[in-house]
Parts: structure tokens; C-alpha cells; sequence
């Protein structure tokens, strides 16, 4: 009985697998010829084509010349940029409102409760609105901003000094500096002095590119432009609300037993914290953390509203309405969202074993 | 959960079987209304009154479309669209007729699948400017941020204005025209860049509009123009005419008011061949033959329209100048009918 039972339910399954499959691949061939009969080549030869558009802000080199598929890049790093510091604020802020709701203090709890129910509670398109158009007001304009040390802050951004020249060193500072952090003993010291050498011949190779009020606006310098600000701020005040519930439900998931044990042991409040309860903690905090380092990324798309010129506003946006190639543009588009997503998700899947085991 | 799985199925065979149909016009007889693309809010084009009725100059094109068809401007469906999805809407045969602030380009023309049938309003992209700025002209704006929204012909214009005279400059592109306001508004650009037909329109929401000065330059030739898709040759036809009609209507004196009486009367016979009188010009497209007759008594000929939704009965006062007919100092021309 128990046999044939099986073999019934083995067959039901595949029968459903060959349905499934079926309609998949019915479905795609009519889309398909559907698609034939439009008057509308298809395919991605565009993107080899000249944008003749220009981009507010980018990490490569891009001007009208440059073509479609190197306006995608473009956009991409953008997303790629945004997404990224918005992470590291995210983090930063949620993992101290998270423990900050847990603290002794009555006043500071209270404050950390106030932060999550008001950005919880807020749409995120309106905290976009709020510190893109609430903030650029207060701002003055180019030719009576601030100026501290040489930096410019007006409605056009901020201008900061622009290092440059040492830049490898300073990459490899950093690596060397994470590995000291990483590695034991004899080669910590190692890595260390290595970083300490590098920073230096960074340092002595290094010029400064001033920023400089001329005309209209401010030239040279690095510059960071108000809709990359707002939208980080933005992003990363929302998604942080949603992180320091996630840290405080891990937190106090913990026995209590753990704590008052570390407290017997003579650890202070934060000395527990710090290496008794959030190690444990962490455990279950990654994989809901992971869904909203997600959720930042795709949120990151509102960009086109307060025109910071990420992969939807550049390549979903204007490359679509000059090139008209609908289908092509939101599959790649789609594709990067699924890509980042589904990478992002292994990182932290991988992280969270390696800390299970 | 089953039942639902197998609704969203056929939901999806539905969506993907649409795609063979019959003629455009049968269609649309069929269903008994014109879907008709417009803007999603665009003062003198297609806009929406309080009590939600559509208004404009496009909005009264389809009216016109569709009272050739019933006899009746109001059988039509106005479905707002943003300038992503115009083009998308128009193929895959959600809308009849895109009525929607359209350029007619030739990439517009040729790649996307649609034919434009005419030109309906002869516009330029402008620039709009602080006065304090104390600029003339648009040469004098090198190193300027252009507030302007994204998705349109408009950030093209932008790039080879400045481009081809070698000045720097920084588009900033907002989804929305209105944010893109806000943000010029609130000093963020030096410019704010549109169409000179609604450019005026915008300026009056500024907080200070007298503070603000529409500069003389035009950067770029825009002419708007209706489109249809390019597999219905009949139906390009009928809304092809149907713009021409309402332009011949002007140059020929036929109003809303005395388009009937002229169809009875004995007229002239360029007059009488266009309101059916004579001829036999509608069965061609697939109409009766007073077909123009029914579309100038519900909305007017050209002239009346522009006056009532752009011109001087409506509160935007734009000047007709290039749109002034073609014997009228203006280069409205509409091939005769005959």
C-alpha cells in the first residue's frame, strides 16, 4: 500500500512538473511570435549605439558620446553606490537604536522607541521628499554658501578636497589594515606595519584638487551632489528603523540567564553586550538583516524621484524613452535587481552557516 | 490557494492571446469607445477640472476622432499615461490613439512601431531663468544646472544645445515635472527646461513667477503630433483626416456654430465636399461621409479649439504664432480634401 502510494504521488508530481513545463513554454513561444508581428526590432544591438545624454553624477568617465551600455554601467554603479553606504549607515544606526531600546536609561530607550515607530510608520517616498526638498531649502545658494577649510556647502552640494593620486596605497592601507584585524600574532604585526607604510606613500604621493567657487557653481574638488545625500539619509534612517527592531527581538532572545551570568563574571553592562549576548545574538539577527539590506537596495529604485540618476532613472528611464526597446531594457533591469539580490542573499546565507557551525 | 493559482493562469493566456485583432476601427466600434492616450496633467493639453472632466487641445482631438465614428464626442476613454509608457501603450493596442505631447522624430516615426498623422501644435523647447541672474540669452548659461524631467526629448535637446557650443553644464532629471519644479524653485538648477507651451503654464506655480524669465531662445523644434500604430493603414487614415479636417474647418470659416447650416446650404464646393455634401471621401476611411461635419460640430474647427483650451478664452494666453494657418502668417498647412 504504502508502495503504490508512492508511485501515485510520484506520478501526480510529474505529471504537474509536464503541465507546468508546458505552459511555460507555450506561453514563451506566444509571447514570442507576439512579439515577431510588432513593427519593432528587437534585440540588444542599442546598446552599442551613442546615449548623446549626459549623467549628473558618475564613477566612470561618460559624456553624450558614450554609449547606451556604458549609460547602464553608469547607472548601475550608481545603485551599486548608493546601495552601499546606504548599508553601512543602515547598519551603524539601526544596530545603536536596536541596543540603545534595551539600555538601562529610561530617557535614551524611550528616544530609540520614538525613532522606530515614527520611520517605521512613515512612507519612504515622503522621508525622500522630506530631506530632498525640506533640507536643499534651508540650503543657500552657490555664491553665499558655507565655507569651512577649504570645502563648500550650498544647494549644489557638498564640495570637499579631493585627494588624489595615492589612491592604490590607499587601497592597499585598507586591505592590509582589514587582514591585521583578521590574522594572529606574528602576522598581525606584519599586516599592521605594512598598512602604517602603505598609508604613508599614499599620504607623500598625494595632491589635493581644491574646489573652487567660479561662475555659476563650485568646480574641482570631490563632489557630493544633494540627491545622493537625501537618498542615502533617507534609506538609511528608514531602513535602520526596521534593523533596530530586528537587533533588539535577537538581543532579547538571548537567555537572560547569559547576561546576569556575565554580570556575576564581573562584565559591565556594555562588556556583556559587546561579547556575550550580541555574539549570540547575531545568530538569529543575519537572516532577516539580509532581507532588509535587500529591501534597501530595491527601495534605492525611488531615486528617480528626486532625480539621482540610478539604473531606473538612466537606463528604465531616459534610455527607454529614446530607444523604445521596453522588453530588453526592464529584462536587464529586472535582471540586475534579481543578481544583486540573489548575491546579496548568498553572502549572508554563507555567513550565517559559517557562524552556525 | 488552488483556485487562485488557476485564475492567475488564465489571467496570464488572456494577456498573452491579445495579441492577433481585427481592424482598429472594428474594434473600436465594437467596443463602442475610442481608448485614447493622454498626459497625466498638462494644462491646455490634457488636463483634468475639478469635477474630473478632460480638457485640452489633445483631449478635444480625440473628441473629435470619436464623434467622426458615433457622432458622439463623448464615447471616448482617456487613459493618462506617463511619458515611459506611451509608446509601449500605443503597440501593444491598450489606446487607439496616442494624444499625448508627442515629437515626432524619426526614431519616433520609424523604431517604435507608430505612425505620427500629423502636426497639431508646433512647439520648441525653452529655457526659463532667475531674473536676478540678469542673463539674456541662452548662450550666457555655460557651467548652469537644468532642471528638467526625464523620459522625454528634453534632456537630448539639453545636451546638444550646450554640447555643440562647448559650454559645461549638469542635467538634473526628475520622473515628475512638477518635483523638477520644485527643486529649480528651491535653487537647485539655474534653469528650468520644457516645452515653451507649457513652460508659461509652469511659471505661473512659482511662489514669485514674477521673479522668473522665460528666455527667448528656443532650443529645439518640437512638433506634437498624434500617433497611431503602424499596422492599420485605414485607421491612420481616419485620424490622419480628422486632424486635417479640423484645420481645412478653420481655413475654410466653418465653425461649430454654422458647421451644420453650410452642410444645407449652398456653399462653396471645397466646404461642401468637406462636410459630405459632395463627394464621397468617408467611405474610404471607413466612415459616413459626413464624417467631418459630425467632428466640427462637437468640438470646433482648429482655431476655435486652440482658442479655448491654449489661446485667449483660456487662462494660459499663448500666443498662436507658429500655429497661426498658413495664409494667416503661421505654418499651419493641412493638405485639401478632394
Amino acid at each position: 500500500m504504502e508502495e503504490t502510494g508512492r508511485a501515485a504521488r510520484f506520478w501526480i508530481q510529474a505529471a504537474l512538473l509536464a503541465a507546468v513545463a508546458a505552459l511555460a513554454g507555450w506561453l514563451i513561444f506566444t509571447a514570442w511570435t507576439n512579439i515577431g508581428r510588432l513593427p519593432v526590432h528587437f534585440g540588444l544591438d542599442f546598446l552599442s549605439e551613442p546615449a548623446g545624454f549626459s549623467v549628473l553624477q558618475t564613477l566612470i568617465p561618460f559624456d553624450e558620446r558614450s554609449t547606451y551600455g556604458r549609460a547602464f554601467v553608469v547607472g548601475l554603479l550608481n545603485t551599486l553606490l548608493v546601495a552601499a553606504i546606504g548599508v553601512a549607515f543602515a547598519t551603524i544606526i539601526g544596530f545603536s537604536v536596536g541596543v540603545a531600546r534595551l539600555a538601562p536609561n529610561r530617557l535614551l530607550r524611550a528616544v530609540a522607541a520614538g525613532y522606530v515607530e515614527l520611520f517605521r510608520n512613515l512612507p519612504l517616498l515622503l522621508i525622500l521628499f522630506f530631506f530632498y526638498f525640506g533640507v536643499l531649502r534651508q540650503l543657500p545658494p552657490p555664491r553665499t554658501g558655507f565655507e569651512f577649510g577649504g570645502a563648500f556647502l550650498n544647494n549644489r552640494g557638498l564640495f570637499l578636497p579631493d585627494p588624489q593620486g595615492g589612491g592604490w596605497f590607499l587601497v592597499a592601507a585598507l586591505a592590509l589594515f582589514a587582514a591585521a584585524l583578521v590574522l594572529k600574532s606574528r602576522w598581525r604585526v606584519l599586516a599592521g606595519v605594512g598598512a602604517a607604510g602603505a598609508l604613508m606613500a599614499a599620504v607623500a604621493m598625494t595632491h589635493i584638487v581644491w574646489p573652487e567657487p567660479r561662475g555659476l557653481s563650485v568646480f574641482g574638488g570631490l563632489r557630493l551632489i544633494p540627491e545622493l545625500m537625501a537618498l542615502v539619509a533617507a534609506l538609511a534612517i528608514y531602513t535602520a528603523a526596521y534593523i533596530a527592531e530586528i537587533v533588539r527581538a535577537g538581543t532579547q532572545s538571548v537567555a537572560r540567564g547569559q547576561g546576569q551570568a556575565a554580570a556575576a563574571l564581573g562584565l559591565t553592562g556594555l562588556q556583556a553586550m559587546r561579547f556575550v549576548v550580541l555574539p549570540q545574538a547575531l545568530r538569529l539577527v543575519v537572516p532577516p538583516l539580509t532581507s532588509q539590506y535587500l529591501n534597501l537596495t530595491k527601495n534605492s529604485s525611488l531615486a528617480v524621484a528626486i532625480a539621482y540618476p540610478d539604473l531606473v532613472s538612466i537606463f528604465a528611464g531616459t534610455t527607454l524613452a529614446q530607444t523604445g526597446q521596453a522588453v530588453e531594457i526592464m529584462a536587464l533591469t529586472m535582471g540586475v535587481y534579481l543578481t544583486l539580490s540573489l548575491a546579496t542573499a548568498a553572502l549572508l546565507n554563507w555567513q550565517n552557516a559559517r557562524m552556525r557551525a | 490557494m488552488k483556485r487562485q493559482g488557476i485564475l492567475y493562469c488564465a489571467l496570464a493566456l488572456l494577456f498573452f492571446c491579445a495579441g492577433a485583432r481585427a481592424g482598429t476601427l472594428d474594434e473600436v466600434k465594437a467596443r463602442g469607445k475610442l481608448n485614447c492616450g493622454v498626459t497625466q496633467g498638462l494644462a491646455g493639453f490634457s488636463s483634468t477640472d475639478a469635477s474630473g472632466n478632460w480638457a485640452g487641445l489633445d483631449v478635444d482631438f480625440c473628441r473629435a476622432v470619436a464623434a467622426a465614428i458615433f457622432d458622439d464626442p463623448s464615447k471616448v476613454n482617456f487613459v493618462p499615461l506617463s511619458s515611459k509608457q506611451r509608446f509601449t501603450a500605443l503597440q501593444s493596442g491598450e489606446i487607439d490613439v496616442l494624444s499625448r505631447v508627442s515629437t515626432w522624430t524619426m526614431q519616433n516615426d520609424t523604431a517604435l512601431g507608430v505612425n505620427f498623422v500629423g502636426v497639431i501644435y508646433h512647439d520648441g523647447q525653452g529655457l526659463m531663468v532667475r531674473k536676478k541672474l540678469e542673463v539674456q540669452s541662452a548662450l550666457e548659461l555655460s557651467g548652469a544646472e537644468v532642471c528638467t524631467n526625464t523620459g522625454t526629448t528634453t534632456e537630448l535637446n539639453i545636451a546638444d544645445f550646450f554640447r555643440s557650443r562647448s559650454m559645461p553644464y549638469k542635467i538634473v532629471a526628475f520622473e515628475k515635472s512638477d518635483e523638477a519644479l520644485k527643486a529649480y524653485e528651491a535653487e537647485r538648477c539655474d534653469v528650468y527646461s520644457t516645452d515653451a507651451s507649457s513652460l508659461s503654464a509652469q511659471r505661473v506655480k512659482l511662489a514669485q513667477s514674477e521673479d522668473h524669465v522665460i528666455l527667448p531662445d528656443l532650443i529645439s523644434k518640437e512638433p506634437l503630433a498624434p500617433a497611431v500604430r503602424q499596422n492599420d493603414p485605414q485607421w491612420e487614415s481616419l485620424v490622419r483626416w480628422t486632424l486635417f479636417a479640423l484645420i481645412n474647418a478653420e481655413e475654410l470659416a466653418v465653425t461649430k456654430a454654422n458647421a451644420d447650416k453650410l452642410s444645407r446650404a449652398d456653399a462653396a464646393p471645397g466646404v461642401r465636399r468637406l462636410l459630405g455634401a459632395e463627394g464621397d471621401y468617408g467611405r474610404a476611411i471607413g466612415l459616413d461621409n459626413d464624417w467631418a461635419l459630425k467632428a466640427i460640430r462637437a468640438v470646433g474647427n482648429y482655431g476655435e479649439i486652440f482658442d479655448r483650451n491654449l489661446g485667449q478664452q483660456s487662462p494660459l494666453k499663448i500666443d498662436r504664432g507658429l500655429n497661426r494657418l498658413w495664409n494667416n502668417g503661421g505654418i499651419l498647412f493641412a493638405p485639401p480634401v478632394r
